[in-house]
C-alpha cells in the first residue's frame, strides 16, 4: 500500500474563551489517499470544520473562532510526510495555497475587494515564486478553466461586479492556482442557490480528474456527499461516528446518527398531500446536539438515540471496522444497528412506530 | 386573469396582480438608474387550512412577497385581500388587528429575538399589547401554555435567548406568532438557519399545529424537498414572477415549465446510486416574454407561457 496523502492521528481541538472551554474535536484518526474525496458531515459544533481547519493552521487566524479565543491543538497530521501540527506559521503559509489550497463557502468576504479578480489569481502565484508575466497568463488561463466566461474582460473587474456562482467560481481558481494536491473546500455550494451549486459541483468533479488532487468537502448536505464523494465522514460532538465508501456508509448504515439523519430527510417519491387527512410527519431527530463545553464521556450521541445502552452513556465507543462490512467501513458504536432495528421492525410491524427515534 | 382555488371554501388570503418595484443604481455616480422589478404581476390565494410553498432563489422575490403580505412594504400595484377585506392600503388601527390574525415566523432564530428580554417576555408581548391578557398570573399561564405546545419547557419561561439552541430559539419564535392565535403565518425561510436533524423537528411542529388549529401558512423556502413535504401547493418564482403554479403533485411531478424542470432536476440526492443516474435538465435563459400570461395546463396548474 503507499503511503497515504494525509495520515490523521488523535487530533483534539479546544477554544478556551471566557464562558470556559470549548471541547470542540476529540480525538479524531483517519488517512486520505492521494486522489480522493473525502466528504466531512456533521451540524454545527460537530468538529467538522475545526478538526480540518486546524492542521494547515487556520484556526487561530480568527475565521472560526471569536477574536481572543485561544485554540489548543493536540494529536499529528502528517501531510505528503510532515507533520502540520506545530510547524512554525512561516512554513505551514508556505504550504498554505501551494500544495494545500482552499475554497471557502463566502466568496465576498474571501476575497479581496479592492484588488481585481485577476490580481488575486495572479498574486495567488507570485507568492510562490513565479514572475508576474507568468502568473498573469497564467491568471487568466485559470479564469478560463473555472468557466468565466472573456477572461481578459473578467480578470480586470472587481469581485462585487461578479455574481455569485461567479465569485464562487474565482476562488476556486484561487485554490486550484499551485495545483496543489489537496483542496479543502469547506461549504463550497451551502451559499449559492441550486442551479448554481450544481454548475460548481460540476466543475469541482471536472478539476478533481484533471488535476489529480485530493479533496476534502465539508458540508451538511447528504444530497451533496452522494454526488461527489468517495468516502464519507459523519461527524457529530467533536468524534467520527461513522466513515467508508459513500455507498456502504448511505447502504448499510451502522450509526443511529448516520440513519437518523438519512432518514428525516423528506422522500422525494412521497405522495402528495391532501387538505384532508393527516400528513405524514418526517422521522424526527429527537433533543438538541450537544453542549461542547462539557468534558465528553461516552457515545456523543447516547443522549438521543433511542437505541443507547448504559454502556453508550458513560464509555466511549472506539472507532472501528464493521465486522460484515464493506472493507474500510468504520463505526464508533456499542449497538449493532442492523440489529435493533431487525428489532423493533418485528416489534412494532407499523413503520409509523420508527417516526418518532426517540423515547 | 387569476389562478382560481381548488376547493369551495373562500380563500383565506387573496392576492391580486402584485406589483413592488425597486429603484436600482450601480453606484452614487451613476448616471443609469433603472427600475428593478422585485415582484411582478403574482396572484395566488391560500385557503383555511393549506400550506402554499413559495419556492425560487435569492432574488426571486419570494422574501418580498411575504413582507407585502405582512404589510411590512408597500405594493405599488394590485391587491391583497385577507378574508374577504382589502388590506393593500391599511393603515393605523386597522393594520394592528390585522397582526392579530396575520403573523410571521423569520428565518434567523438568532437575529430575531431581542437578547436583553425573557424569552416568557418576548412569547407574551403580543397578549399584552393587544390586551387579550391583561393580569400578570393569566398571561404566565397563557404562555406556559404556548411553551408546551411547541415543545419547550415552561419552567425556562424566566430564561434569556442566549441559554437556547437554534431549534428551541425557533420554537419560541413560533410560540410568539401562535400568541395571538393568527389564521395566517408566514414562514419565511422557517429552518434555513438550522441544523439538519432540527429542521425534521420543526417541520413536524408546523404540520402538527396546523392540524390542530386549522391555521395556513404561506411557506417561503428554497429548499424544495421541505417545500414538497410540506405543502398542499406550491408557487414557483422566477425574477418577480410565477412560472409555475399548482398542486404540489403537479408541480414536482409534472413540471411543464423549463426553470422549474432545471430546478428539480439540480437537487443532488441523497442517495448515491439514484444520484450517479440522476439527470440534469438545462434550464432556459431566464427570459421571459412581457406579455407572458399563466395558463392553466391541468386542474389548477397553471404555467407561465
Amino acid at each position: 500500500m503507499t503511503t497515504p496523502l494525509l495520515d490523521v492521528s488523535d487530533l483534539t481541538v479546544r477554544f478556551s474563551q471566557d464562558r470556559g472551554k470549548v471541547y470542540a474535536v476529540n480525538g479524531v484518526s483517519y488517512s486520505l489517499a492521494r486522489g480522493e474525496t473525502l466528504a466531512v458531515v456533521g451540524e454545527s459544533g460537530s468538529g467538522k470544520s475545526a478538526h480540518v481547519l486546524a492542521m494547515p493552521g487556520l484556526l487561530g487566524t480568527g475565521r472560526y473562532t471569536g477574536a481572543g479565543a485561544a485554540v489548543e491543538v493536540g494529536g499529528s497530521a502528517v501531510f505528503a510526510g510532515k507533520e502540520l501540527i506545530g510547524m512554525p506559521e512561516a512554513e505551514l503559509r508556505r504550504l498554505r495555497g501551494s500544495r494545500i489550497g482552499f475554497v471557502f463557502q463566502d466568496p465576498m468576504s474571501s476575497l479581496n475587494p479592492v484588488l481585481t479578480v485577476g490580481e488575486q489569481i495572479a498574486e495567488a502565484i507570485t507568492s510562490h515564486g513565479v514572475s508576474p508575466r507568468t502568473a498573469e497568463a497564467r491568471a487568466l488561463d485559470l479564469l478560463d478553466i473555472v468557466g468565466i466566461p472573456e477572461p481578459r474582460r473578467r480578470a480586470r473587474h472587481f469581485p462585487h461586479q461578479f455574481s455569485g456562482g461567479m465569485r464562487q467560481r474565482a476562488m476556486i481558481a484561487i485554490g486550484i492556482a499551485c495545483e496543489p494536491a489537496l483542496l479543502i473546500a469547506d461549504e463550497p455550494t451551502t451559499a449559492l442557490d441550486v442551479l448554481v451549486q450544481a454548475q460548481i459541483i460540476d466543475l469541482m468533479k471536472d478539476l478533481r480528474r484533471q488535476l489529480g488532487m485530493a479533496m476534502i468537502w465539508i458540508t451538511h448536505d447528504m444530497g451533496v456527499v452522494a454526488s461527489i464523494a468517495d468516502t464519507v465522514q459523519v461527524m457529530y460532538g467533536g468524534r467520527i461516528m461513522e466513515r467508508g465508501p459513500v455507498r456502504a456508509v448511505f447502504h448499510d448504515t451502522r450509526s443511529a446518527y448516520t440513519w437518523g439523519l438519512l432518514n428525516s430527510l423528506p422522500d422525494a417519491e412521497m405522495h402528495a398531500p391532501s387538505l384532508a387527512g393527516r400528513r405524514p410527519r418526517l422521522r424526527q431527530i429527537p433533543g438538541q446536539p450537544p453542549d461542547m463545553t462539557q468534558v465528553p464521556v461516552g457515545d456523543p450521541f447516547a443522549p438521543r438515540n433511542r437505541f443507547a445502552t448504559h454502556r453508550c452513556l458513560s464509555e466511549t465507543p472506539p472507532l472501528q471496522q464493521v465486522a460484515d462490512g464493506a472493507p474500510g467501513h468504520l463505526v464508533a458504536a456499542w449497538y449493532d444497528l442492523p440489529q435493533v432495528l431487525r428489532a423493533v421492525a418485528h416489534r412494532d410491524a407499523s413503520p409509523q412506530a420508527l417516526t418518532e427515534m426517540g423515547t | 386573469m387569476i389562478p382560481s382555488v381548488q376547493g369551495n371554501a373562500p380563500d383565506l388570503l387573496r392576492v391580486e396582480g402584485l406589483v413592488r418595484h425597486y429603484r436600482g443604481d450601480a453606484g452614487i455616480f451613476s448616471r443609469h438608474r433603472h427600475v428593478v422589478p422585485a415582484v411582478d404581476d403574482v396572484s395566488f390565494t391560500i385557503g383555511r387550512g393549506e400550506t402554499l410553498g413559495l419556492v425560487g432563489e435569492s432574488g426571486s422575490g419570494k422574501s418580498t412577497v411575504g413582507r407585502l403580505i405582512m404589510r411590512l412594504d408597500d405594493a405599488d400595484a394590485g391587491r391583497i385581500v385577507f378574508d374577504g377585506r382589502d388590506i393593500t392600503d391599511l393603515r393605523g388601527q386597522g393594520l394592528i388587528d390585522l397582526r392579530r390574525r396575520l403573523q410571521v415566523v423569520f428565518q434567523d432564530p438568532y437575529a430575531s429575538l431581542n437578547p436583553r428580554r425573557r424569552v416568557g417576555d418576548i412569547v407574551g408581548a403580543g397578549l399584552r399589547a393587544h390586551g387579550v391578557e391583561t393580569s400578570q398570573s393569566g398571561l404566565r399561564d397563557r404562555v406556559a401554555g404556548l411553551f408546551r405546545r411547541v415543545g419547550l419547557d415552561p419552567g425556562q419561561l424566566d430564561r434569556y435567548p442566549h441559554e437556547f439552541s437554534g431549534g428551541q430559539r425557533q420554537r419560541i419564535g413560533i410560540a410568539r406568532a401562535l400568541s395571538l392565535e393568527p389564521e395566517l403565518i408566514v414562514a419565511d425561510e422557517p429552518i434555513t438557519a438550522l441544523d439538519v436533524s432540527i429542521q425534521a423537528q420543526i417541520i413536524n411542529l408546523l404540520l402538527d399545529l396546523q392540524d390542530e388549529t386549522g391555521l395556513s401558512y404561506l411557506f417561503i423556502a428554497h429548499d424544495l424537498g421541505m417545500v414538497r413535504h410540506i405543502s398542499h401547493r406550491v408557487a414557483v418564482m422566477r425574477r418577480g414572477r410565477i412560472v409555475e403554479y399548482g398542486p404540489v403533485g403537479a408541480v414536482f411531478d409534472d413540471a411543464r415549465h423549463p426553470y422549474t424542470r432545471a430546478l428539480i432536476s439540480a437537487i443532488p440526492i441523497p442517495d448515491p446510486d439514484r444520484e450517479a443516474s440522476r439527470r440534469q435538465i438545462a434550464g432556459d435563459d431566464g427570459e421571459v416574454a412581457s406579455d407572458a400570461k399563466l395558463r392553466e395546463v391541468g386542474r389548477g396548474h397553471w404555467v407561465l407561457a
